[in-house]
C-alpha cells in the first residue's frame, strides 16, 4: 500500500494570532510553528497501514522554507519519503491554487490512498483535500474518524449531525482526517536526530510544469482584503455571594437583565 | 450583481435542518441589497417545505428528487444552468463536504463559515470569515462569480417569515452522480446511541471540561442541560481524556458555536476553547478557580465547586419554574 499524506505548517495552536498594524497580514514574529494537528492523525493513519500492510508513504508539503522543520517532524514519525513544495511563486496562493499544486505533485507519483488533513487550523477552509480529488478524478471521503482497507476498497466512518456514516469507495482515494481517528505518536529522541539528517527533496514550479499565472495571487481566486480582530469580549459579573444566594442572583440575571431563560 | 442567490436546502429524513432557512432570509437580504432573486436547491421533494421556504424568502425552488445519490453533480448542474452570484450552503457536515467538491468542479472560491455577507454596488461581496479559529477575522472577497459560500447553524438570524409570499417549485431529474461520486456507496448510517442534540444547532450548551474531574459528572451537566433543554458540551480537555466524544468538543479542533446561552462548568478557558465559545450571546462561566481565564470572558461567573453550584442552580431553576412548562 503505497500512501501519499500532505501535510501543511501552521502556528502553534495555543499561539496568539494578532493582525498587523494595516491589517494585511498576521504578525509571525515568534510564533511557534508545528505540523497541522489534522494532518498529524492523517500521517499517524498512513504510517500504521504502512506498519500493518507494508509499502511506503510519501509525505507532501506545500510551505516556505522554514517548513522544513514539519517535514524533518514527518521522517521523525516514521515517513519514508519527503517532498517540500517551495518556491517565491507559490506564496500568496489560496485554497484552490494550493490544491494545483498538490495535484501536479501527485500525478506521477504512485499512490494507492491520499490522506490530507480535513482542514488546516489557519485558514480554516476545508477545501484542499476535496479539490485535490476532483482535480486526480479520484473519489474522496472527508473527516474521517475510523478507517478500514480490504480488496481493494476503502471503508471510512465520518461523524454527520444525524449519526456516523459508513462510506465505501474503490482504491485509488483521497481520505481527510478528522480529530478522533487515532492518537499521534511522539517521534522518539534518536529518530529526531536521524531525520535531522534526511536529504530533503524540493520541487518549484518549473519542475511541476505549472504556468506563473496558475500560482501564487495571480492563480487564487479569493483574496483576503482585510485582517482585523474580533471584537473585545469584556469579563462580566462575578457574583461574590454564598453558593444559594450566587445562583439566584445568577438565575435573575438571566432572566431579567440577559432576557435569555 | 446579477444572477441569482442560491441556497441548498439540507434536508435529512425528510426534514429540513434549521440551518437552511438561516441561509434563505440571509440570501433574501443580499438579493434585496442587489436586486436579484433567491433561488433554493432542494436535493429531494420539495412540496412539504416550499411553505416554508418560500415564507422566508425564496423565489423558485428546484425539486430535484433522487439528487442526494450524487448531491456535488446536482448542484453543478444546477449551478451551471443559472449561473448564481452566490451559492450558500450550511457549514454542516455534509454541507461543508459538498460546498468544497462544488467550488472545485465549478473553478468557483470558497468562502467557508463565513460571519456575515456585505453586497457593495459595484458588485463587491465582502466575506467575513474567522481564521486562526477565530483569532483573526479575515474579509475575504472573490475575484468572480460564482461565489460558494458556507454558514454556520445560529450564524445568521432568521427573517421576518410572510406567509403571504410563495415560492415557485420547478422539478427538474436529478442528473446521474458522477463517476467519482457515483462509486461512493453509503453502507449504514449509524444513529447516535442517545438522541442528543448537537452542539453547534443548539440554541443552549451546558459544557464541562477537567474540572468536571470525570465522566460520570457530566450526568449532573445533563440535568441541567435537560432543563435547560441545552445540547452537552466538553473542553479538550475534557475529549482528550476520553469523557466525551469528540463530536461535543467545543473549541479549535472541535466545533465553533453561537449559542443563546452558553454555560461553561469546569472549564478554566485556554485559548482553543474561548475561541469557540465567544460569539455565544450570553455566557455563563462556574469554575473553582476565581484566577481561571474563562471569568475574563463570561457574562455572569460564579467562583465555586461544580459539584455544589451545578446541582444549587439546577434546584433554583426548578423553583424559578424553568423547563416546567
Amino acid at each position: 500500500m503505497d500512501i501519499i499524506v500532505c501535510i501543511k505548517q501552521v502556528p502553534d495552536t495555543a499561539a496568539e494570532i494578532v493582525p498587523n498594524a494595516d491589517g494585511t497580514a498576521i504578525q509571525t514574529e515568534g510564533i511557534p510553528w508545528v505540523m497541522n494537528p489534522y494532518d498529524e492523525y492523517a500521517l499517524e493513519e498512513a504510517l500504521r497501514a504502512k506498519e500493518r500492510l507494508g509499502g511506503g508513504v510519501t509525505v507532501i508539503c506545500l510551505g516556505p522554507q522554514n517548513a522544513v522543520g514539519t517535514l524533518r517532524t514527518a521522517v521523525a514519525m516514521g515517513a519514508d519519503n519527503v517532498l517540500h513544495l517551495v518556491d517565491p511563486a507559490f506564496e500568496g496562493s489560496d485554497a484552490h491554487a494550493a490544491a494545483r499544486v498538490l495535484a501536479a505533485a501527485v500525478k506521477g507519483l504512485k499512490y494507492d490512498l491520499i490522506w490530507c488533513g480535513k482542514m488546516a487550523v489557519d485558514d480554516a477552509c476545508g477545501y484542499v483535500g476535496t479539490a485535490l480529488a476532483e482535480l486526480l478524478g479520484v473519489p474522496h471521503i472527508a473527516a474521517v474518524v475510523k478507517v478500514e482497507t480490504a480488496e481493494g476498497k476503502v471503508t471510512a466512518h465520518r461523524e454527520t449531525e444525524s449519526g456516523t456514516a459508513v462510506l465505501r469507495c474503490p482504491l485509488p482515494a483521497v481520505l481527510t482526517a478528522e480529530k478522533g481517528l487515532n492518537e499521534p505518536r511522539y517521534p522518539k529522541a534518536i529518530d529526531i536526530m536521524k531525520a535531522k539528517r534526511k536529504e530533503i527533496q524540493a520541487k518549484g514550479a518549473g519542475d511541476l510544469g505549472l504556468a506563473p499565472d496558475s500560482l501564487g495571487a495571480a492563480g487564487s481566486l479569493t483574496r483576503v482584503t482585510k485582517f482585523e480582530r474580533p471584537p473585545e469580549r469584556g469579563g462580566g459579573t462575578v457574583i461574590e455571594a454564598p453558593v444559594a444566594e450566587a445562583v439566584q442572583r445568577l438565575v435573575a440575571g438571566l432572566r431579567e437583565q440577559a432576557k435569555v431563560l | 450583481m446579477a444572477g441569482d442567490v442560491l441556497v441548498v436546502a439540507e434536508i435529512t429524513g425528510g426534514s429540513m435542518r434549521p440551518v437552511s432557512l438561516e441561509l434563505v432570509s440571509e440570501g433574501r437580504r443580499l438579493a434585496n441589497t442587489v436586486g436579484s432573486a433567491v433561488a433554493v436547491a432542494v436535493l429531494d421533494e420539495a412540496q412539504a417545505h416550499a411553505q416554508v421556504l418560500g415564507a422566508y424568502g425564496a423565489d423558485r425552488i428546484y425539486a430535484m428528487p433522487g439528487a442526494a445519490r450524487g448531491p456535488v453533480s446536482a448542484v453543478e448542474a444546477l449551478a451551471r444552468e443559472l449561473e448564481p452570484q452566490v451559492i450558500l450552503l450550511p457549514a454542516t457536515a455534509a454541507g461543508s463536504d459538498l460546498a468544497a467538491a462544488l467550488a472545485a468542479r465549478l473553478g468557483a472560491g470558497l468562502a467557508a463559515n463565513c460571519i456575515s455577507l456585505t453586497a457593495d454596488p459595484s458588485g463587491a461581496l465582502m466575506q467575513k470569515r474567522p481564521m486562526y479559529a477565530g483569532k483573526v477575522i479575515a474579509t475575504v472577497e472573490t475575484a468572480t462569480g460564482p461565489r460558494v459560500v458556507t454558514a454556520r447553524p445560529r450564524v445568521f438570524g432568521l427573517g421576518q417569515p410572510d406567509a403571504s409570499r410563495a415560492a415557485e417549485i420547478i422539478s427538474r431529474p436529478a442528473p446521474e452522480p458522477s463517476p467519482t461520486e457515483a462509486v461512493v456507496e453509503l453502507v449504514e448510517l449509524v444513529k447516535a446511541e442517545r438522541e442528543e442534540l448537537d452542539v453547534a444547532e443548539a440554541e443552549v450548551i451546558v459544557s464541562g471540561g477537567r474540572g468536571l474531574g470525570g465522566p460520570e459528572a457530566f450526568g449532573i451537566l445533563r440535568e441541567l442541560a435537560g432543563l435547560l433543554n441545552a445540547a452537552v458540551g466538553a473542553s479538550r480537555a475534557a475529549v482528550d481524556a476520553g469523557w466525551m466524544p469528540h463530536s461535543h468538543q467545543v473549541g479549535q479542533t472541535g466545533k465553533t458555536v453561537s449559542p443563546r446561552l452558553y454555560v461553561a462548568c469546569g472549564i478554566s478557558g485556554a485559548i482553543q476553547h474561548l475561541v469557540g465559545m465567544s460569539s455565544s450571546q450570553v455566557i455563563v462561566a462556574i469554575n473553582k478557580d476565581p484566577e481561571a481565564p474563562i471569568f475574563t470572558k463570561c457574562d455572569y461567573g460564579i467562583v465555586g465547586d461544580v459539584f455544589e453550584v451545578v446541582p444549587a442552580l439546577v434546584e433554583e431553576l426548578k423553583r424559578a419554574g424553568v423547563g416546567s412548562d
